[in-house]
């Protein structure tokens, strides 16, 4: 039996010519990534052990996204350690407010994930740079440090899911269109353990941002990663950005899938997750109707530029709904700079819509759009668990940057097409 | 021996420790706040010892260390659960929390039943009902990172070997 795309890049990293399902490894690390939540135990933990040096100061990237611009005197010493750490340690690629943005939209935007490459991060949607042909997965932040210092982390090789993508999405249907009626296909366990692997004539017909979007949700099926073939659009996304060589992997043709799962972009449609659960998928018009409160297109998932000019498609020239807060963060400051640019940022001031620096924020019910007990939340975001977005009696409800941005001019779940 | 707390499918990282508290890695203050979203008297109930029995995905969601860490600061001695979501899996062991993956045991055992687990052999004993069932053992490299009391300590240890 061969291997598949993911094995083959945990084969080379561990220096062996063949690794198959269930098997340890410890394997060598191309970049170590970690935030203001999970960096300072990593550094606690890294300087309890006595470790006085990191494999390469050019191969860890610290970004202080979670809580940032501090929310409150807690997290601004959170930061405070990890940007101590950063100076003592000259850590290249360390991003502080004014630079900094979201770190699975930062990542990939400052090239520093290529395909081939194994990267592991203290968080868990590291999955995200899966888009673009590398290995990539969320560790603990007792990884982090351990990778930080050694340049290596241990895994047990995943087996992995097919996941083969025929068909053209239709319009106002986007990557997270897919990935939710993918994981209400499957749901939030049917993936555990394992890698998907995504192929298929349907693939060239996704963006990058769609591909970044949902390998971004691989974990919320229980997957380890979720990976794409590398491609014309990888490779016109990596240039100017990547400047080092790579390697483009391919699945053996012989390649183990344990499962195979097809789906055809052409049938699906907008869909939205209900609490409390990512797998509790629904196609909008089922749930049109339902009076909402708040409104979030931002986050590692849905803060990209092509999200933005998605909402603005349907917020031009439109009023945000008198009962909505809609609050748009785009997720680094290059997608900020270029919404400024293309008139974004005025469309959306214009329909009374917020808009933020860079932020996780409201995503992790951290700051910046936190929910009062009743209230519900329309998210472009990839998590809805109890009390995600604030208190434990308020709802999300996750859908793409086109739901979303309808949703907030109707005031309620509304389809793009009926508002715009 | 402990008294076990139980919890269904699913129980997402959110719920161990919501995301509110992740101001702070003090593990003490983790501890009061542990399960509070789904159980707000788990804190003031839980005692050194006590054991965590859930269904299948437990540890879903984000990769915050802050949640095995939660847990192990708040006494309880072992989770065990029919399967664990990968980060939290990866995340207990790093730190030296000992898990236990046993659909028999997680499906039988009731909240309030005293337990007591054997981590060499993987033998549950529920006290409380008079049945026992075996956990399947940890591989070799992983028993090494326990036994070395964490994965840090672990690759000191190798890496002084080593020199
Ligand atoms: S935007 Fe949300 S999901 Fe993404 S890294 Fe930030 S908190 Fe995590």
């Amino acid at each position: 039996m061969g291997m598949t795309m993911t094995q083959k890049i945990l084969a080379a990293h561990a220096g062996v010519d063949k690794v198959s399902a269930g098997e340890l490894i410890e394997a060598r690390l191309d970049l170590a990534l970690g935030n203001d939540v999970t960096s300072p135990v990593a550094i606690e933990e890294f300087e309890k052990a006595g470790f006085d040096k990191v494999f390469d100061t050019e191969k860890i990237a610290l970004v202080l996204d979670h809580f940032t611009p501090n929310k409150d005197i807690k997290s601004a010493e959170l930061c405070k350690t990890v940007r101590s750490f950063a100076r003592e340690y000259k850590i290249k690629h360390f991003y502080d407010v004014g630079e900094m943005g979201v770190e699975h939209a930062l990542i990939p935007e400052k090239g520093l994930a290529a395909p081939g490459e194994l990267i592991i991060g203290a968080d868990s949607h590291t999955c995200t740079y899966g888009a673009l042909g590398a290995f990539s997965t969320g560790v603990g932040s007792t990884d982090l440090a351990a990778g930080m210092y050694s340049g290596k982390c241990w895994f047990k090789v995943p087996g992995a899911i097919y996941c083969k993508l025929t068909g053209k999405l239709p319009e106002w249907v986007s990557g997270k269109d897919v990935v939710l009626s993918l994981i209400g296909k499957i749901g939030v366990s049917g993936a555990l353990y394992k890698s998907i692997e995504y192929g298929g004539d349907g693939v060239k017909e996704l963006s990058v941002d769609d591909r970044l979007c949902i390998a971004n949700m691989a974990i919320e099926a229980g997957a380890k990663n979720g990976i794409f073939p590398v491609d014309d659009a990888t490779l016109e996304y990596l240039k100017g950005r990547v400047t080092r060589d790579f390697t483009v992997y391919e699945p053996d043709k012989d390649a183990e899938y344990e499962s195979v799962i097809e789906i055809d972009l052409g049938s699906l449609e907008p869909t939205v997750a209900l609490p409390h659960l990512p797998e509790n998928t629904k196609p909008v018009r089922d749930v049109k109707g339902l009076k909402i409160n708040q409104v979030v297109i931002g986050s590692c998932t849905n803060g990209r530029l092509s999200d933005m000019r998605i909402a603005a498609q349907v917020l031009k020239g439109k009023k945000v709904h008198p009962n909505v807060r809609a609050i748009i963060i785009p997720a680094t400051q290059q997608i900020y700079l270029d919404m400024i640019k293309e008139g974004l940022t005025e469309i959306f001031i214009n329909a009374g819509a917020a808009v933020s620096t860079p932020t996780c924020g409201p995503c992790l019910g951290g700051h910046m759009g936190i929910l009062a007990a009743g209230e519900r939340a329309v998210a472009t975001t990839n998590r809805n668990f109890i009390g995600r977005m604030g208190h434990t009696e308020s709802e999300v409800y996750l859908a793409s940057p086109a739901v979303a941005a309808a949703c907030a001019v109707a005031g309620e779940i509304a389809l793009p097409r009926d508002v715009v | 021996m402990g008294k076990v707390f139980r919890y269904k499918d699913n129980i997402d990282t959110d719920v161990i420790i919501p995301a509110r508290y992740l101001n702070t890695t003090n593990p003490t203050e983790l501890a009061k706040h542990c399960m509070e979203d789904i159980d707000k008297e788990f804190a003031s109930k839980v005692r050194p010892g006590d054991i965590i029995v859930a269904g299948e995905n437990f540890g879903c969601g984000s990769s915050r260390e802050h949640a095995p860490v939660a847990i192990r600061a708040s006494g309880v001695s072992c989770v065990i659960a029919k399967s664990f979501a990968r980060i939290f899996y990866r995340n207990a062991i790093n730190i030296g929390l000992p898990i236990l993956e046993c659909p028999e045991a997680a499906e039988d055992i009731s909240g309030g039943d005293e337990v007591t687990v054997d981590f060499d052999t993987g033998v549950i004993v529920n006290k409380t009902r008079g049945k026992s069932y075996t956990a399947g053992g940890f591989p070799e490299f992983v028993r090494e990172i326990i036994n070395a009391g964490g994965r840090l300590k672990s690759l000191k240890a190798k890496e002084s070997k080593r020199a």
